[in-house]
């Protein structure tokens, strides 16, 4: 009591700092916990253990039960909603691994071994003595090396860890075949002046009549070739498999009618009006993102904006595809189209750019 | 008079007498006039109907949606110039039946998106309004039935109109929509609306007039018959049963990530804290213990 009164002071000016360095009070006196101090306890502890050991292995026999008796298609809304197989197979392998964690924490804190740790609190940066002979022993041996006398080792040995780079390089390279100029065109170069390329819909592929589209129409669109390609004459295997997909990764195509007096035409790479690049208000652009390249299609048609989900990149489509919001760096790459003998709407040319994310050799033309 | 008995009489030169051409001209006449007579009340009847309804819809039109759509449907620009309600003049009755039965229409209040809700009006003066508004000029009437039902067809039909109507949904309406209908986020504030579990007639309706900002799928971008088909893969969507137990909304990864990261890890953590917090202490000493 007196104590604490002299280091606590008076309430009259005096101080709240204590006299002198308060001694190590140490550490608490241990309490021990029931099972240490009572063999019974101990015994029930272990008993309980190996009971949620033993509940574990039942629940892995019950799902390997469930497993093999239920099927997913049966009773599926039986159980509060969810189907029986779904509930008996995760509650069983749930239950199963949650025992055997149970079991183990509850073994860990009533049996095993019971005691404190105490551990110092040291300065992090070593004595001045210890940093001063690190420095001798590093000096030493760059001394004793010789590498700053004999030039001849030194630059040797540079030139020697510098060709290593060159198996790298070298397998590096073997990876795949380089693009070539592959990423500068897609297939909707490939049209004849007989047959120009069709532009169709996506999953079903049929033609598209000018004339049937009405203002605020948006359609998903492919090239005609990856579904017929004869017509182009294609080889078919060149629109197979994993040549399909990258074809459609490339001219993936959206179409949109707006009212013509919307559009506000902009440039080509020649620096020429892109006004005739529509049909009667119909625009075509890439529907692959000039950021990373994800394919899009949500559009506003009171607005023509075009957003990409991945990362908000907003495109106006009545202004040449120009990035309106977010991290895209290239306006959106715009096909131009006419209509063919029959009406229908084609392509008159590849795109005037690569399509989808940048990449550091190509160019960048003002719209 | 003389072109035409020249050309009947030609028409009958090898079989028929000069007057032939003539008497069946007269017979045509009398038919067409005796069918009219049949067949005109009926048709004069009908179109007094239509006249009631569209006063009618004229005169809900007048109190619920003219303050902001203008008196004759003509639109009501801001003093700035932007679109305070849009003209009505070529929607089409279809428009009119989508917003107004699906609640959209009128407004509660102004703002990015009129939500679903509960609608105002009653079956018969969405129809009345939805004839005024049609009556003002172009656009879509509602559609018949038997566009959008695939009652009375058999399940191969059926079958093959889903995986039909799936590619088209697959290509045409994940974007915004989700690839199971769920709806997601636009610009703005804006949101695509779950699209699960909507009447038929409305998703047609919906992609013939494009509803708010969402763009049209006319008859000549989407077909009618292919309308069909996405709406019967739609209506097989909501049939299918969930076997993995919760959806979570089939938002993908977001809501199953908001799941996994607050309740399983925070279950995990507030467990672990929960154990380490709890150990009973006896107060008895070891070698008492062992006395």
């Amino acid at each position: 009591m007196s104590d604490a009164h002299d280091t606590h002071s008076d309430p009259h000016g005096g101080e709240l700092v204590p006299a002198g360095p308060i001694a190590d009070p140490g550490l608490p006196e241990h309490h021990w916990r029931p099972t240490d101090v009572d063999p019974a306890k101990e015994k029930r502890a272990e008993r309980q253990v190996a009971t949620l050991f033993g509940l574990s292995a039942v629940c892995t026999v019950l799902f390997l039960v469930a497993y093999f008796t239920l099927d997913i298609g049966d009773n599926w809304t039986i159980v509060a909603g969810f189907g029986a197989s779904t509930m008996a197979l995760g509650l069983s392998l749930g239950l199963a691994l949650m025992f055997i964690g149970v079991g183990v924490i509850h073994w860990a804190r009533k049996l095993m071994a019971d005691h404190e740790i105490m551990e110092l609190r040291h300065p992090a940066r070593s004595s001045d003595a210890d940093r001063e002979v690190a420095v001798q022993a590093l000096t030493d041996g760059i001394n004793e090396s010789g590498i700053g006398r004999r030039p001849l080792i030194r630059n040797s040995l540079l030139g020697a860890v510098g060709l290593l780079g060159l198996p790298a390089v070298v397998m590096l390279r073997d990876l795949g075949p380089l693009p070539g100029d592959k990423l500068y065109h897609t297939i909707w170069g490939k049209g004849t002046k007989s047959a120009p390329m069709r532009i169709v819909r996506d999953g079903i592929w049929t033609p598209i009549l000018a004339s049937d589209l009405e203002i605020g129409d948006l359609v998903n669109c492919q090239p005609d070739a990856l579904h017929n390609p004869e017509r182009y004459g294609i080889d078919p295997t060149e629109v197979e498999g994993v040549n399909l997909q990258i074809h459609k990764s490339k001219a993936s195509l959206i179409l949109l009618r707006m009212q013509p007096e919307d559009i506000k035409p902009g440039k080509d790479a020649h620096g020429k009006s892109r006004a005739n690049w529509d049909v009667q208000g119909i625009v075509a652009y890439s529907k692959i993102c000039t950021h990373v390249g994800c394919p899009i299609s949500l559009n506003e048609r009171t607005t023509h904006h075009l957003l990409c989900p991945c990362h908000q990149s907003t495109f106006d489509l009545a202004d040449s595809g120009r990035v309106v919001f977010g991290p895209a760096g290239r306006p959106l790459p715009q096909l131009p189209i006419a209509v063919d003998d029959e009406g229908y709407l084609v392509a008159q040319r590849d795109f005037d750019e690569p399509v989808g994310p940048s990449f550091w050799e190509r160019d960048y033309y003002e719209r | 008079m003389r072109l035409l008995n020249r050309s009947a009489g030609r028409l009958s030169r090898h079989r028929r007498g000069p007057i032939a051409g003539l008497l069946v001209l007269v017979c045509g006449l009398l038919l067409t006039g005796g069918l009219y007579a049949a067949f005109a009340p009926a048709q004069a009847d009908s179109n007094t109907d239509q006249q009631a309804l569209i006063k009618e819809g004229r005169q809900l039109f007048i109190v619920s949606c003219a303050f902001c759509h203008g008196q004759n449907g003509e639109g009501v620009l801001t003093q700035g110039g932007s679109q305070y309600g849009p003209a009505l003049t070529d929607v089409g009755a279809a428009a009119v039946d989508f917003q107004v039965s699906t609640g959209r229409m009128p407004m509660a209040q102004p703002g990015v998106q009129a939500p679903r809700k509960e609608s105002v009006f009653t079956k018969e003066e969405t129809a009345a309004l939805a004839a005024y508004v049609g009556s003002l000029g172009t656009g879509p009437a509602i559609p018949d039935k038997e566009l959008y039902s695939t009652d009375g067809m058999s399940q191969d039909q059926i079958d093959a109109l889903v995986v039909r109507g799936g590619q088209i949904f697959l290509a045409n309406c994940t974007a915004c929509h989700n690839f199971e209908g769920s709806g997601g986020a636009m610009p703005r504030g804006g949101f695509a609306p779950k699209i699960r579990g909507v009447d038929s007639k409305h998703i047609y309706e919906a992609m013939l007039t494009g509803p708010q900002s969402m763009d049209t799928f006319s008859d000549g971008n989407i077909p009618p018959e292919d309308k069909k088909a996405v709406i019967a893969y739609l209506n097989e969507l909501n049939k299918a049963p969930s076997y993995s137990g919760l959806t979570l909304g089939s938002l993908g990864p977001v809501s199953e990530g908001i799941i996994a990261w607050i309740f399983g890890l925070g279950l995990l953590v507030g467990f672990a804290v929960w154990i380490a917090a709890h150990t009973t202490r006896s107060s008895k000493k070891k070698d008492e213990a062992a006395a």
